[in-house]
């Protein structure tokens, strides 16, 4: 018998009263073939081989869990690290884009098209296409090519065609625009992947589950450390919240579990320089589903702010809107500064220098009262190598 | 107060089996915040036969470079939905033409669905395109209060909408069924295929109740004529923004334009 799933995605798409598929009619089509087999397909004993052996054996899954014995006695609690900047590529995006790229062939689809802000989707998604052998156009705003230059000439190594995108604001938004525009223009043999838990339904439902095998490793691996598969919190960054969602899934439905998640406060919430959706956006639609979202009095869509490129999407997932709205999920917004200095934090007390995304879920630490025998797993979601300019400008290490 | 409740102008506009009605689209607040009102009754007075009234938005996935410049330079002018209504604040004493708002779902909603159609029975809209709204939620969210406030919903089809969901929106639609010519965004394409023909032709034979209209690359009297040949009328916005966007006499290039497409001797 199924078990009550609250926050889990319904038969409509929606999850509460968010989610659904806010599109055009020229997408409907794309989106309805994607919506009639995707369970199917990614349910399929043939589909989940093929997945499974290649989160192992390209991906390098399970990723560890990491007790960090240091950050533990500083905070004063058991504290875990889930490694996905372990994964190769350096970051979670990964596990997404292989399921996709799958899903993608089996529908017998020749082309992908993806956005990127800065740049690790796309070259998660530059990867697997090189991989499967599928040429790849990734749309990324013409500002964000300008800030994170390595990672295009990564998406160009790979032999995939970066395409800027010029449009409004040219940053992450807009990168998704154009992606769904080439999409619309191109709407019988290409496949868009999409690369957080946003868009319209079945994508947020669909990337949660390539990405619940993050919380699925989670519980096994914290019971042969603890004799016990639950934590008392299990927390992430959130931007369009994909990391989140695959360290939450398999807890959701678990309620003594915790889940924290954490936005980007940027220079501060009251400063007009924020990315913190929960904190500043009220609900709206956006990019195919309806969600909480940054936005003018007017309903015209904000652009955020946060020194984590990864981070600064002026919407969130659904699957997070209907946790932040049910008071299901506990949402924390840090701060550059903190973010930061978190970063540095870990990289002296456990040698391990994290992205700036996964940064803030660190940063969140202090904000919590941690009783000693409280067990925490950390989403450590991307590694720092990609950050390394921003470390250096930052400068306070 | 009493409302009378008077035949829709769309429905007034294909009443006598018109062919050749040509609806042309602009953005509202473009090329400057003060042009809609004007814009409206030049195109009116030159002789279109419906007027479709984009409200900009920051995010218009389904238009392509031309619509979405237009909406970024409507809202850097500061554009808003408040304004328009203002703008069109007793038009209804200077056109009779039908007048469809157009945009998209978010700022829409954000206005108030209630409120805003209130305010569009004030001013005198007809219908409106919502390209993002999706079937169930409009049936579920938006129909009755959109009924009340006599006020058409106006859905899109395109080359790939199945025949099942064609009869769906036909089901669901009032004013006329905007068919969209090939897969693409606004402005993106020229001119009409053999392929398309076959779509226009599958959809006639259909027998739909609603009068069809046909939009996406349509640019000019060549193109106007050929999709008349194939529903009750064709849509213009691209070209026209684009004769905008370069225009110094909006009055002047605008009836040149509609009577050019119309065949309209002056």
């Amino acid at each position: 018998m199924k078990t009550l799933e609250k926050y889990k995605v319904d038969e409509h798409g929606y999850y509460g009263k968010f989610g659904g598929a806010y599109i055009p009619e020229m997408l409907y089509p794309n989106v309805e073939e994607l919506r009639e087999n995707y369970l199917k397909i990614i349910e399929s004993p043939d589909f989940l081989d093929q997945f499974h052996s290649l989160l192992k054996d390209y991906v390098g899954r399970p990723t560890p869990l990491y007790f960090a014995e240091r950050l533990s006695e500083k905070y004063g609690a058991k504290i875990f690290l889930k490694r996905e900047d372990l994964c190769h590529t350096g970051a979670h995006k990964v596990n997404n884009t292989i399921g996709q790229i799958i899903l993608a062939k089996k529908l017998n689809k020749k082309r992908i098209i993806a956005e990127t802000g800065a740049g690790q989707h796309g070259v998660a998604t530059a990867t697997v296409c090189a991989l499967m052998g599928l040429p790849c156009t990734v749309y990324m705003g013409e500002i964000d090519m300008e800030r994170q230059k390595p990672n295009v000439e990564r998406m160009r190594i790979l032999g995939t065609e970066v395409k800027a995108a010029k449009s409004g604001s040219k940053t992450l938004k807009d990168a998704t625009n154009e992606a769904m525009r080439h999409w619309i223009n191109n709407p019988v043999d290409t496949h868009y992947i999409i690369g957080s838990v946003v868009g319209p339904h079945p994508f947020p439902d669909m990337i949660a589950r390539f990405q619940s095998v993050i919380s699925e490793e989670i519980k096994w691996q914290l019971k042969e450390h603890t004799g016990k598969e639950n934590p008392n919190y299990v927390m992430a960054c959130v931007g369009g919240g994909s990391n989140a969602a695959g360290a939450f899934y398999h807890y959701l439905d678990n309620e003594d579990v915790h889940l924290v998640a954490v936005e980007a406060a940027g220079l501060g919430n009251d400063t007009g320089k924020s990315a913190a959706t929960t904190q500043l956006g009220k609900e709206g639609v956006l990019h195919g589903s309806k969600t909480i979202l940054m936005q003018t009095p007017d309903g015209q869509v904000v652009e955020p702010y946060s020194i984590s490129a990864g981070l600064d999407y002026p919407g969130i997932g659904p699957i997070h809107a209907h946790l932040f709205d049910s008071g299901r999920g506990t949402f924390h917004s840090v701060t550059d500064e903190e973010a930061m200095t978190a970063g540095i934090e870990l990289s002296r007390l456990e040698g391990i220098i994290p992205a700036i995304e996964s940064a803030h879920a660190f940063a969140a630490l202090s904000k919590m009262s941690l009783k000693p025998n409280d067990t925490v797993v950390i989403n450590l979601s991307g590694r720092g190598d990609k950050d390394l300019e921003t470390y250096i400008k930052w400068g306070k290490y | 107060m009493t409302i009378t409740m008077q035949t829709n102008r769309i429905d007034q506009a294909f009443s006598d089996n018109s062919r050749e009605l040509l609806n042309v689209y602009f953005t509202a607040g473009y090329p400057n915040i003060d042009d809609t009102a004007s814009i409206l009754e030049y195109l009116s007075s030159a002789g279109a036969d419906i007027i479709e009234i984009g409200m900009p938005f920051s995010d218009p996935v389904a238009d392509g470079p031309t619509i979405q410049e237009s909406n970024m330079q409507a809202l850097d002018n500061g554009m808003t939905i408040s304004l328009l209504f203002k703008q069109l604040e007793g038009i209804r004493n200077k056109v009779d033409v039908p007048i469809v708002l157009m945009g998209y779902v978010n700022p829409v909603v954000q206005y108030g669905i209630e409120a805003f159609c209130e305010k569009c029975q004030e001013v005198g809209v007809d219908g409106l395109i919502l390209p993002d709204l999706p079937m169930h939620d409009y049936l579920k969210n938006f129909k009755q209060i959109f009924d009340s406030y006599g006020l058409y919903n106006i859905f899109l089809i395109t080359p790939q909408t199945s025949e099942a969901r064609i009869k769906e929106i036909d089901d669901n639609s009032a004013g006329f069924i905007y068919m969209v010519s090939s897969a693409s965004i606004t402005g993106a394409k020229k001119g009409i295929s053999e392929d398309q023909e076959r779509y226009f032709n599958r959809v006639n034979a259909l027998g739909l109740r609603n009068p069809r209209m046909i939009g996406f690359g349509i640019s000019n009297r060549a193109t106007f004529l050929k999709a008349c040949e194939y529903a009750n009328g064709a849509i213009i916005g691209s070209a026209f923004i684009n004769l905008l966007k370069d225009s110094n006499d909006l009055k002047g290039d605008i009836t040149r334009f509609i009577q050019d497409i119309k065949g309209i001797n002056n």
